[in-house]
């Protein structure tokens, strides 16, 4: 979604009863609980946490803007900045590490013609390097969106590259 | 030969799906529990079952819920820490994708055992498709009759729900996940004092890692005293452990305490031994966090004597000669590996992951990762060797919280069993950016085990 | 007639104190005074809440308590640990204390700017202080220094984060004193700022306080008048018929012109009573104030004990570099 001017800011009905879900699961009054669900749910539907967007999980949450702002750059999840439509994030910690997570890398640069952190012109992709997923008996492995892949070679790489090209799920919601 | 209690039964077909769970035996430790046993009982039972936290610290569970405090008319609460964000530890995230169920009846055992009313499962936000295999899980456990009002008409009441974190090692620690959970920063708290007295909200609460949770359902079924009969000395019943690294067969194992961890190396039923027939060069056996062993301390003590996987016997030698259980991720470096590279890898997590409250954690790690990547590319001098000794010995306890220390443990191992390594990336390099790791090459290990 | 409270008896690198229950070690080594205090950077008694972060205030606990003497382990935050009775403390008696202290300053300083030449804090600043007493006289860093940007949040605020050693006071003096706080700690790790994340200004009446309470030069007034060094300027003590604090300040004067007010803060750099934006920010004639006489700095500073202009050649950490 492009367009974040405050105005036009505003989840969906299920969206809105998802968060409710998550504030009704928290005593009455500590709201505040289901902000990093919330937050979720808002990079997943808007893309990524713009200031509007932060602005309106405050309002939605009845906290201050800044209690939200600290917590949105606390979490590594979460962009302040607008990424690609799928972000690949190659786990680079030791187990993987030493099974070749380096060389996935590089290869997913090559192939994309992008570096760690860039997104892909056009606007499809997103490479993240992150630390340790809780994959390490099946390393080299990235996770797209929700999804974990693991056991990574060349040829695995150039077939979900391609499979996501075609059909870019967003991030974080699991709706494949 | 190992018996199995919480794997046992996780290659029946539809495990994760609440009829197969439920004919296979499930649910019927909380059965029995809300049926003949009190809350006490059951605290009394994980008391004697010796089991002990698996999420690394290894406390007694059964004494860490008897310091809940209960104070009338305040709500307690139970976390479960579904963080798992140590490197080299998986088991947590293979538990809850293949049996969820079993998360979920322990929750209710252990929800019981404290007098809590509403517990959370705190689970780490890359495991979102986890959290919704968690969510089905627990409507299912809800539209039987196990969760909510009046559980199976015994009286007692439970909520249960799941809540994601977003990207933060550090909520792993106990106080960090508390302060998440109320939707902060994953900043760890002073202590005292302690969440068993003010804990989320302020109220009494305990936070126990999943497998510990999981625990408390065959110690249930079978009794505490059979549980303690299993395994050797204090490390009482099976334990998961992530096996990963230069190991043929990579993955989840359960085992009884007390296998030799040479069993567990080279045994057919567990790593199968190293890949490519290369050769042991070191291990890390709990956890990014804990100290290095160096090949010749893996299999054996410093005394020669077998060593076992137990929290004894990985601790034995201390911190000189000996590491640590952990949280059970055991990682493996074959003959090729740079323990140089690996070191400036794990501090650059650590310095990845410090919350920065405190300045010695929050300076000191990235100043180590920074030292550490220049003897790594073949920039660094002799010198900074001890200055990372130093750097390392000023964390150490002088934080708030253990993030400190596990920042500082892997560089004091790494220099102490490997520092020729390192003087070997200062005296070659060149040689050493091109990932020749180390010393290999040219020093022929003579005590490689049999 | 109220109740006798049971003292508790606490001894501090050999001095013996009797304090009330729940005092910390630092408020007992401060009602001994002298140099049993071990130094704070992030504690602030009047802020709840504050302490335990900075690590400059570690001490040795070596004996528990009468009833467990059992020493601690590990070296304790004397801002957040709570004295037994009986208990005996090592602050600077305490190698391990005095090494692991040089530690902190250490990594205070290691992202430090050293700029103090053209720091306003200069002269006051808790981080020159601590250095000049507690630190080593080189640094081993030598990499690229965490930068910043200044920015101005607000009409009177500077922020220079580059300077910040995170003791989060600024941010329990928001949560404390003002209704809705606006700026805050983003990120994390060393990554870690202090900032309101859109430029907002903070505009709050009582928001001026940040700079009080802030140990080093990241917070400073724009309203200081003639960007004086303090040691230039004559402190007084001065009052006001204020509607919204207790209106004691402190002046700072140039000659029989305010160069900026301040609250009166005690000998550990802590203020007695806050005061608005109106008395700190606005109040710049004579006319608005009751001059009540020249202000004793007591506080053991760099400047106060005039090491500031004899030291600075040689120690080099801290004002060389400009
Ligand atoms: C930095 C840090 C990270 C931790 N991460 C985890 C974790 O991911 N999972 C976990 O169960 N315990 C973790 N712990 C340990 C917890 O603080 C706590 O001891 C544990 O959840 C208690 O549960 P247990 O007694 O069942 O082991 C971590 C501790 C620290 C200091
Ligand atoms: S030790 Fe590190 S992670 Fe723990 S509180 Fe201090 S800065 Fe945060
Ligand atoms: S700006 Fe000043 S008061 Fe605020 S955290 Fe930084 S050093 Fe502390
Ligand atoms: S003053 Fe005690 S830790 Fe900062």
């Amino acid at each position: 979604m492009e367009n974040q001017n405050i105005e036009n800011i505003q989840f969906p009905k299920e969206l809105l009863d998802e968060v409710q879900r998550a504030v009704s699961s928290f005593p009455e009054g500590k709201q505040k609980s289901a902000l990093i669900r919330t937050l979720h749910i808002a990079q997943a539907h808007f893309g990524y946490l713009s200031t509007p967007v932060m602005d309106y999980v405050a309002r939605l949450l009845h906290i201050q803007p800044i209690e939200v702002y600290e917590v949105a750059t606390f979490y590594s999840m979460y962009d302040t900045q607008p990424v690609g439509k799928v972000k690949l994030e190659v786990c680079r910690t030791g187990p993987c590490m030493i099974e070749g997570a380096e060389k996935i890398v590089s290869y997913i640069e090559n192939k994309l013609g992008i570096k760690d952190g860039e997104t892909t012109s056009d606007g499809i992709f997103t490479l993240k390097t992150v630390e340790c997923l809780g994959a390490c008996g099946y390393a080299p492995m990235l996770q797209a969106g929700e999804k974990f892949h693991e056991h990574l070679t060349e040829e695995k790489v150039d077939a979900l590259i391609e499979q996501y090209r075609l059909k870019p799920v967003a991030n974080y919601m699991g709706q494949e | 030969m190992s018996r199995k209690l919480l794997l046992n039964n996780i290659h029946v077909e539809g495990i994760h799906t609440y009829d197969v769970y439920r004919k296979t035996g499930g649910y019927a430790a909380v059965e029995k529990a809300l049926k003949s046993m009190s809350p006490d009982d059951v605290v009394e039972e994980v008391k004697k079952s010796g089991l002990r936290g698996r999420g690394g610290a290894g406390f007694p569970t059964g004494m860490k819920w008897s310091f809940i405090a209960k104070p009338e008319g305040v709500p307690r609460h139970l976390l479960c820490n579904a963080d798992e964000s140590e490197p080299g530890t998986f088991k947590d995230r293979y538990l809850m994708e293949k049996i969820p169920h079993l998360l979920i009846e322990g929750m209710i055992l252990s929800s019981f055992a404290l007098g809590c009313e509403q517990s959370y499962i705190y689970i780490r936000g890359e495991y979102m498709y986890v959290l919704r295999i968690l969510e089905k899980a627990i409507a299912e456990a809800y539209q039987n009759g196990w969760l909510g009002k009046n559980i199976k008409g015994s009286g007692y009441n439970l909520d249960l729900s799941v809540s994601p974190g977003a990207g933060a090692y550090i909520c792993g620690e106990e106080t960090a996940l508390i302060e998440s959970l109320e939707g902060k920063r994953g900043n760890p708290r002073m202590k005292p004092p302690f969440p068993a007295i003010q804990g989320l909200w302020q109220r009494p609460t305990v936070v126990n890692n999943v497998e510990t949770i999981c625990a408390v359902v065959p110690i249930v079924n079978e009794g505490g005293d059979a549980y303690a009969q299993i395994g050797i000395g204090r490390s009482t019943g099976t334990k998961l452990i992530s096996a990963g690294g230069n190991i043929n067969k990579p993955g989840v194992y359960e085992l009884e305490l007390g296998v030799s961890v040479e069993e567990f190396i080279y045994g057919d039923q567990y790593c199968g031994g190293i890949k490519n027939g290369k050769k042991l060069k070191a291990c890390v056996p709990g956890g990014s966090s804990v100290p290095i062993l160096p090949h010749y301390l893996v299999c054996k003590t410093a005394e020669g004597n077998d060593r076992l996987m137990s929290y004894e016997s990985l601790a034995d030698g201390g911190f000189a000669n000996g590491s640590m259980l952990g949280s059970g991720g055991f990682i493996i470096y074959d003959e090729d590996q740079c323990i140089v590279r690996n070191t400036w890898n794990f501090s650059r997590f650590y310095h990845h992951e410090s919350c920065g409250q405190c300045s010695p954690c929050r300076e000191g790690t990235g100043w180590m990762e920074k030292v550490l990547h220049r003897l790594e590319y073949g920039h660094g001098k002799m010198e900074d060797i001890d200055l990372l000794w130093d750097i390392q010995r000023k964390i150490e306890g002088n934080t708030i919280c253990p993030l400190g220390d596990a920042a500082a443990w892997p560089v004091a191992a790494a220099i102490r069993h490997f520092r020729e390594e390192f003087e070997w990336h200062v005296k070659e390099p060149n040689a050493c950016t091109t990932r020749n790791y180390g010393l290999v090459k040219e020093k022929v290990f003579e005590k490689v085990n049999a | 007639m109220s109740e006798q409270i049971q003292k508790i008896t606490v001894t501090i690198d050999g001095k013996t104190v009797e304090v009330d229950p729940g005092t910390t070690i630092l408020n007992a080594a401060r009602q001994i005074g002298g140099e049993v205090v071990p130094p704070a950077m992030c504690y602030y008694k009047p802020l709840k809440g504050s302490g335990g972060k900075c690590r400059t205030c570690l001490v040795e606990v070596s004996k528990g308590s009468e009833k467990d003497p059992r020493p601690m382990p590990k070296l304790v935050a004397s801002c957040s640990t709570t004295v037994m009775d009986g208990m005996e403390v090592k602050n600077k008696s305490s190698e391990r204390v005095v090494d692991a202290r040089k530690g902190v300053v250490e990594f205070l300083l290691i992202n430090h700017p050293l700029d103090c030449p053209v720091c306003d804090q200069a002269g006051e600043c808790s981080l020159q202080d601590l250095a000049f007493e507690h630190g080593a006289d080189t640094s081993r860093y030598e990499f690229k220094r965490r930068e910043f940007d200044k920015i101005d949040i607000g009409e009177y605020i500077k922020l220079h984060m580059t300077r910040c050693i995170l003791c989060y006071r600024c941010v329990y003096v928001a949560n404390q004193l003002t209704p809705n706080r606006e700026h805050g700690i983003l990120k994390r790790g060393d990554a870690a700022e202090i900032s309101t994340y859109i430029q907002n200004s903070l505009d709050n009446e009582f928001i001026g306080n940040v700079i009080d309470v802030c140990p080093v030069g990241a917070l400073t007034d724009k309203t200081f008048r003639f960007r004086s060094r303090v040691w230039y300027t004559k402190p007084m003590d001065a009052s006001c018929d204020c509607g919204k604090c207790g209106g004691k300040a402190v002046l700072w004067m140039i000659g029989n012109e305010i160069a900026r007010v301040t609250a009166r803060k005690d000998q550990y750099g802590e203020v007695e009573e806050f005061i608005c934006n109106d008395c700190r920010f606005n109040k710049k004639d004579l006319k608005d104030w009751n001059v009540e006489g020249p202000r004793k700095i007591s506080r053991h500073s760099v400047i106060s004990t005039n090491h500031y202009e004899k030291v600075a050649p040689a120690h080099t950490p801290l004002l060389n570099k400009a």
